[in-house]
């Protein structure tokens, strides 16, 4: 992707006076690059640099998505949501939904993480890592290497349909198609067994619920990536518009460099080569419009469509090279720095320090959530109608429902009693032992006895105390509950 | 469709202008018109396809046929495929069975709950809690006829109404008064051998049993009450047993006599419905 641009470049460097040529190609393109004003596809041209190979490597890490459904572990799935099951695997992990708690502290985790990254240094999420940039970024690869550069597919699409257009439309479209496809499977394949989802799609198998994410996918990414592309971050995206709150005059940002690059001016032949008295620095190229995926022109300032993802420093860096003057024109910085003030070090930001402390808090709850997952969840129904109930000898009787469910991959055996209220008498269907069965849930009636002499208050706090019988770990477990009788 | 005009000032206008405001005839971006096209011709499909225009008596039938009768009747019928198996094996076995495996009482338990709510809670609550000096407790563990599966199956099907005889012409209100003495002791287990003589001597323990402790315990099946216990059918004031005792329970031609009936659901529910009932009223908390 990088390659030719670069060696472009490293070849106009080498011959050092041959730049008025490289100059007079500066400007050879320069009148395709304009402002997106909504109107038309932007065609962005892809130039190499450093933080297009940075956006390269981000954007591999979401190769994974397309890995780990096959990932086995312990004999089954590594991740599978198991929604029949209400289960979720993770590697050793199994997490049901009474532990879902910790679902909303994963949530308040990835907002922090994207807050304090917005913080720190303004859209790098949506430039580098977020899945729409990233598809829409591999979709408009495969289209430049079929179709060719922006000049040619804006020359194509604009072109009479004939063999060759639909020839090559056809066969971009259709690996488009695939990607889409293949995205789509893979989402569905965290849902269910990897490999029998494939066989089953394959075989035209699949159950409904199957088919209907798939579409839905298959025509997401198609139409997101493949249509809307930046306009999905112009208009349908929230985190586009609640991104400015996070940012502040400390953060860093693809920032144009207004005082050095003003009066900006073409330059003509080598008589401007180095001399910036003159003139700003700005060649005026626009190439920095050319390459932005967005279409935005980022001399005009900070604006809602940029994405930050540097690609205009890359391109403004290389002209610079050619034309012989010092690189950074664009580059990431903050309005502190831009106007001469030292910027703090980004952790002794307040804004930054909320963020990490909300984050911090945020990865105990979880840490301690998933250290403490109780290898039995258990709730005790007090029955409410009737509150107690007279027995013949004279007794108080109430009656509680125990809903215990077995998280462990073994029977339990679990023996019952009470604390809490002396003399109290346990009545359990089938005896004090109760028979668990591994990842299943039971009620259980139990049924508490009292005479009205014991009971010193209406309410009476007790405990079920739950004791393992037999199994080599040991699990002993309490919860509370409510002895009532006749008012005193 | 008429391509529209991004910029507006290009814009056609229908030459109407006041003062300086043009009044443009630029068609709607394309998306809408598609939209709106798309919008139009689902509704059509649509009244061709469901019931929808309403006429006099009713509306059209729409040519698939859907009502949501229909549609109630589906689900329910895939539920009933999906209970068959549950109820097959509710009907093979008996309460016993239902009661000693796990799986099958707590299906019986969560069948009869709708059954119970339209048949029983009415009198008897939701909870069998009853209803004081009306309607017996159902989650106690004092019975009238028996509190094993088998006889609440029983009570449930054929019903019950238990008789008591009318004593105010048959003894002195001073008789009737002491009578009413000994059941209050009796329930605390006070009372004396001369109260017990004079309960026997009347005739009383033909039907309660010598001990007094009623039909179900001294297997008579008579329905009598056990008059040694903490549980009071209708009510533990000396008033309310004296007028007991006086006009006694389900007497025709007796003007204050205890109406208590229990009516048959034989007829009305099936079998397995009555299985599961009594499954849940013997799970209440006094199921022997």
């Amino acid at each position: 992707m990088t390659q030719e641009k670069d060696t472009a470049q490293d070849e106009v460097r080498a011959k050092g006076e041959g730049t008025e040529q490289a100059i007079e190609e500066i400007y050879a393109d320069a009148v395709h690059w304009h402002v997106n004003t909504g109107g038309e596809t932007i065609h962005a041209m892809r130039i190499g640099g450093r933080f297009r190979r940075l956006k390269w490597y981000a954007g591999a890490l979401w190769l994974s998505y397309f890995l780990l459904p096959y990932v086995r572990w312990e004999g089954q799935q590594a991740i599978l949501f198991d929604v029949p099951g209400r289960q979720f695997h993770f590697f050793s992990l199994t997490i049901w939904p009474q532990d879902i708690w910790m679902l909303s502290l994963v949530l308040i985790l990835l907002a922090m993480t994207l807050f304090g990254v917005t913080a720190v240094a303004g859209r790098v999420w949506c430039g580098y890592f977020c899945f729409q940039t990233v598809w829409t970024d591999w979709f408009t690869w495969l289209e430049d290497k079929i179709e060719g550069n922006p000049i040619q597919r804006r020359k194509l699409d604009a072109a009479p349909w004939g063999a060759h257009k639909i020839t090559l439309k056809l066969f971009k479209h259709a690996i488009w198609m695939l990607i889409a496809v293949v995205t789509g499977v893979t989402f569905a394949a965290y849902f269910t067994d990897a490999f029998d989802l494939w066989y089953r799609y394959i075989t035209l198998d699949a159950p409904m619920v199957a088919w209907v994410v798939l579409a839905a996918f298959v025509f997401g990414t198609y139409v997101f990536a493949g249509f809307m592309r930046e306009q999905v971050c112009f208009w349908l995206c929230p985190y586009a518009r609640i991104q400015s709150v996070m940012m502040d005059k400390d953060t860093i940002v693809p920032t144009y460099d207004e005082a050095r690059g003003e009066p900006r001016g073409k330059v003509k032949g080598k008589i401007e080569r180095g001399d910036t008295t003159a003139r700003g620095d700005c060649v005026d190229c626009h190439l920095c419009v050319g390459v932005c995926p967005t279409g935005v022109d980022i001399r005009e300032g900070l604006q809602e469509g940029c994405i930050m993802c540097g690609m205009c420093i890359d391109a403004c860096n290389g002209v610079m090279g050619k034309v012989g003057r010092p690189g950074d024109l664009i580059r990431y910085t903050s309005r502190k720095e831009l106007s001469g003030e030292r910027l703090p070090y980004w952790l002794k930001r307040p804004r930054v320090l909320t963020y990490l402390t909300i984050f911090t808090l945020a990865v105990s709850g979880i840490t301690y959530g998933l250290t403490h997952i109780p290898p039995v969840e258990l709730s005790i129904v007090h029955e409410r109608q009737p509150l107690y109930l007279q027995m013949s000898d004279g007794s108080i009787q109430n009656k509680y429902t125990i809903k215990a469910v077995n998280k462990t991959p073994d029977d339990l055996h679990l023996r019952v009693s009470i604390e809490g209220l002396d003399g109290v008498e346990l009545r359990i269907d089938g005896g004090h032992e109760v028979l668990l069965r591994a990842g299943k849930l039971i009620p259980i009636h139990a049924y508490l006895r009292a005479m009205p002499t014991q009971l010193s208050e209406e309410n009476s706090k007790i405990r079920f105390v739950f004791e393992s019988v037999g199994s080599p770990d040991k699990i002993s477990l309490t919860k509370g509950s409510v002895f009532i009788g006749p008012k005193k | 469709m008429a391509k529209q005009d991004k910029q507006p000032q290009h814009a056609p206008d229908t030459g109407h202008e006041w003062d300086g405001i043009r009044e443009l005839t630029n068609p709607p971006p394309r998306w809408w018109m598609i939209s709106f096209h798309a919008s139009w011709i689902f509704c059509v499909v649509y009244f061709i396809l469901y019931p929808s225009i309403p006429l006099v008596n009713e509306a059209t039938k729409g040519v698939l046929g859907w009502t949501q009768i229909g549609e109630l009747n589906e689900a329910v019928a895939e539920n009933d495929k999906i209970r068959a198996p549950f109820l097959k094996q509710v009907a093979q076995m008996n309460g016993q069975q239902l009661l000693a495996d796990d799986g099958m009482r707590n299906f019986a338990e969560s069948s009869a709950k709708a059954i119970y709510g339209d048949n029983c809670a009415g009198c008897h609550g939701a909870g069998g809690e009853g209803a004081p000096g009306l309607f017996p407790v159902l989650a106690d563990d004092d019975w009238l006829f028996g509190g094993d599966i088998d006889t609440i199956t029983e009570s449930i099907a054929d019903g019950r109404m238990g008789q008591m005889p009318a004593h105010a012409e048959m003894l002195s209100p001073d008789e009737i008064g002491q009578l009413a003495d000994m059941v209050l002791a009796a329930s605390e287990g006070k009372a004396t051998p001369e109260q017990f003589a004079q309960f026997n001597d009347i005739g009383c323990s033909g039907c309660h049993g010598e001990d007094a402790a009623g039909g179900v315990i001294n297997d008579l099946g008579n329905g009598a009450a056990n008059l040694t216990d903490r549980i009071w059918r209708f009510s533990n004031s000396r008033e309310e047993i004296i007028r007991t005792i006086s006009y006694g329970v389900n007497q025709e031609d007796v003007p204050n006599t205890r109406v208590a009936i229990m009516p048959a659901f034989g007829e009305k529910l099936s079998p397995e419905d009555i299985k599961m009932l009594a499954v849940k009223v013997h799970q209440f908390g006094g199921g022997k």
